[in-house]
């Protein structure tokens, strides 16, 4: 793969590197850091020992469900269906369903544009985030946020934010609100490699390790921004260890396998909860698809390149050989369960389809509390100067 | 009424607020333990200990997305910048992340919170330290911004501003931080935002003015009284979004001679706005054209005796007004 140099610089790197301190699984990790491919098998660490057949069976679901929810709305979009940018998840789904899956009550997600993937991870339903793509009333924002901004902050999930890097701070706030309120929670602020190279980051890492705060900076790293690669926009590997003068613990792990994103999660989490202590985790990842789905993708990187990945790596067929290794799964149910996450994922088209788009009179609503709630008003005077 | 200056007015605000709330904090540099750069902050330390008096690092765009993410959580962070000019470094977390969540999430999210400190020239301090950014806010859909100019008003509006549910600027100025004036000792004084205040009655012509422009303009409205015979009435915007629409078109409609005075650059600025709002529903009102005094359009010079002309002062004023008797 000479186009990832993110994967084959940890090949070539030898120096291990830093571990989240009081890690069980201290080895495990380093090693998988240092050597691609790794055939580690993170099966039965602490994270993943107790997981039940359903539980394994459900973080499939969860990822065929993301896969198959993108690949719908690929086709919406081609159809005209869908307007503006579509960054699709495709092939970095074990990140988002691996660290959703341990999280606690008062632990919060944040992440970029490319949101659906986490979006669904934690229960966002289908047919809010079609409809949304559609700018259709019935999607999670009323059709005022579009792709890169899903939100649901009943299920702790704070978008979907469209600056890259802009998120970064924010996830931060959530962690200080969370300690300031003596919760014992995180946020786990996800973010492109890209957006390590955005001045907010190193302030957020600053102050994250200044004053304790539980944040978990998740890179996904897929190895490009958008179409410029690791090696042409990044000095100094790993990113993780950008952590580092900070005095964040950071660590380097795989993305295609979901045991050890819930591994290297969980013992984020942990740190975070018992310790109230910053990390960066860089997961090695990689996307199928262009940056945005209109974008040329051969300028860059090769069709080779992605079928390799696609079939050595992809996240959804590593965990169904597992899981049907382990006994959890056969060929049938996983095919059930595809049939099933492509028929949802039809349904939610058609729902977003068939849905109303917003009123004009709406493009008003949701800017100001007060007037969306004017019998509530304290304010006197003209609060928009051109109306519809 | 007990008579305090603008800065303990400022104080008493975010004393009695952080008081009344626990989620109230007071975030940025130098706030706690230099007791602050303008000493606004002064005895809050002390007083609320420093979980709710945060000094922070010089990172504007750090504490002030985090405070925009602690909002979003349910807190309502003040956050001080030591001058609004230094906001230009955390631009995307206030323009764009503060600004646009509750719209982006269909209002599933408020952002509560404040953003203030002073905004002015006229200190001496070149043009890197010197900015007005109240336009660039109000320009904006999602935040408010308001500019008092007395201590009542800083101690009133500041209060309705930290229990406002969606982002508010305030714009202070260091040169009125010593002024003094009655402001009520009361918990529940509270101004609200979007109303002007007719701060001296006329009948001949109307300054519309904000901020410190407004006491630049009273001293002209006394002027032009003594020596012109022409009774002026000053009309103090205090918020300029949202704004007081009504009471504009009504000192129009009465006295049909305006004059706009303000210290922020003209293009684009505050007076253009309500400019237009005028000629377009008061404009069979007007006996003249509408005139307007701004900060000379270049960057915000240092030298004193540039500075000075610079900036709107009594005299460039009175000359403007006397071109439309």
């Amino acid at each position: 793969m000479e186009g990832l140099h993110h994967d084959t610089m940890v090949e070539k790197n030898n120096e291990p590197p830093k571990e989240v301190p009081g890690s069980t699984d201290q080895e495990q990790i380093v090693e998988t850091a240092s050597v691609a491919d790794s055939e580690k098998d993170f099966s039965s660490t602490s994270m993943n020992a107790s997981l039940s057949p359903e539980d394994k069976i459900e973080l499939f679901n969860q990822m065929v469900r993301i896969r198959r929810f993108e690949e719908r709305s690929l086709r919406a979009y081609q159809q005209g269906h869908i307007g503006g940018f579509l960054h699709l998840y495709i092939g970095q789904e074990a990140v988002a369903v691996g660290a959703v899956s341990v999280m606690s009550d008062n632990d919060h997600v944040i992440t970029a544009y490319r949101d659906h993937g986490h979006a669904l991870a934690v229960g966002m339903d289908m047919d809010e985030c079609m409809a949304e793509l559609f700018g259709k009333r019935t999607g999670c924002s009323k059709g005022k946020g579009g792709s890169m901004h899903f939100f649901a902050p009943d299920k702790n999930y704070w978008g979907g934010h469209g600056i890259v890097g802009g998120q970064t701070p924010l996830g931060l706030g959530m962690a200080y609100a969370l300690k300031y309120k003596g919760l014992k929670g995180s946020c786990l602020c996800f973010m492109g490699d890209g957006a390590t190279n955005q001045g907010p980051f190193y302030e957020s890492l600053n102050l994250a390790s200044l004053w304790n705060l539980p944040v978990v900076y998740v890179i996904e790293n897929n190895g490009y921004s958008m179409g410029t690669a690791e090696a042409r926009h990044s000095a100094g590997e790993p990113l993780a260890r950008r952590g580092e003068p900070f005095d964040v613990d950071w660590s380097v792990s795989y993305g295609h396998d979901l045991y050890e994103v819930r591994q290297t999660m969980g013992d984020a989490i942990r740190q975070a909860h018992e310790a109230s202590k910053p990390s960066v985790l860089e997961i090695i990842t990689y996307r199928y698809r262009g940056h945005s789905v209109a974008d040329p993708d051969q300028t860059y990187r090769s069709k080779e390149e992605i079928e390799e990945y696609k079939k050595s790596k992809d996240p959804i067929n590593l965990f169904k050989s597992k899981l049907i290794d382990e006994g959890v799964l056969s060929e049938e149910s996983a095919k059930s369960i595809d049939v099933k996450a492509k028929e949802e994922a039809d349904a939610s088209a058609e729902f977003a389809n068939a849905s109303p788009y917003p009123e004009p009179s709406e493009l008003m609503d949701d800017v100001y509390w007060e007037t969306d709630n004017p019998s509530e008003r304290t304010s006197g005077g003209t609060m928009f100067f051109e109306s519809v | 009424m007990p008579e305090i200056t603008y800065r303990e007015a400022l104080n008493q605000a975010l004393s009695e607020e952080i008081e009344r709330d626990e989620n109230v904090v007071l975030l940025g540099e130098e706030v706690a333990q230099f007791k602050g750069s303008y000493k606004v902050s002064e005895g809050l330390l002390e007083k609320f200990g420093s979980d709710k008096i945060v000094d922070t690092p010089i990172s504007e765009a750090a504490f002030s997305g985090l405070a925009v993410g602690a909002a979003m959580m349910g807190m309502r962070p003040v956050v001080e910048f030591m001058f609004w000019s230094f906001c230009y470094v955390a631009f995307d977390q206030i323009f764009n992340n503060a600004a646009n969540v509750r719209y982006m999430s269909g209002g599933l999210i408020n952002v509560p919170i404040v953003f203030r400190g002073p905004a002015n020239g006229g200190t001496n301090v070149g043009a890197t330290h010197s900015h007005t950014p109240e336009n660039f806010a109000a320009n904006t859909p999602g935040l408010k911004v308001i500019c008092p100019s007395t201590p009542a008003d800083a101690k009133g509006m500041l209060k309705s501003a930290i229990r406002d549910n969606d982002p508010v600027c305030v714009m202070e100025n260091t040169i009125l931080y010593n002024l003094k004036g009655d402001v009520p000792d009361d918990n529940e004084f509270i101004i609200p935002l979007g109303q002007a205040n007719l701060i001296r009655e006329g009948s001949d012509l109307s300054i519309i003015a904000h901020g410190k422009a407004v006491h630049t303009s009273l001293e002209v409205a006394q002027s032009l009284e003594e020596k012109h015979g022409v009774s002026t009435e000053v009309l103090d915007l205090r918020s300029i979004r949202p704004l007081d629409t009504e009471a504009i078109l009504s000192t129009v409609r009465k006295t049909n001679r305006v004059l706009l005075v303000e210290e922020n650059k003209p293009f684009c600025g505050v007076g253009a706005q309500i400019s237009f709002l005028i000629q377009e529903q008061a404009f069979d009102y007007l006996d003249a054209p509408i005139k307007r005094v701004s900060a000379i359009d270049v960057p915000q010079a240092y030298s004193k005796s540039l500075e000075s002309v610079q900036i709107p002062d009594h005299d460039r004023v009175l000359e403007k007004a006397l071109e439309l008797i």
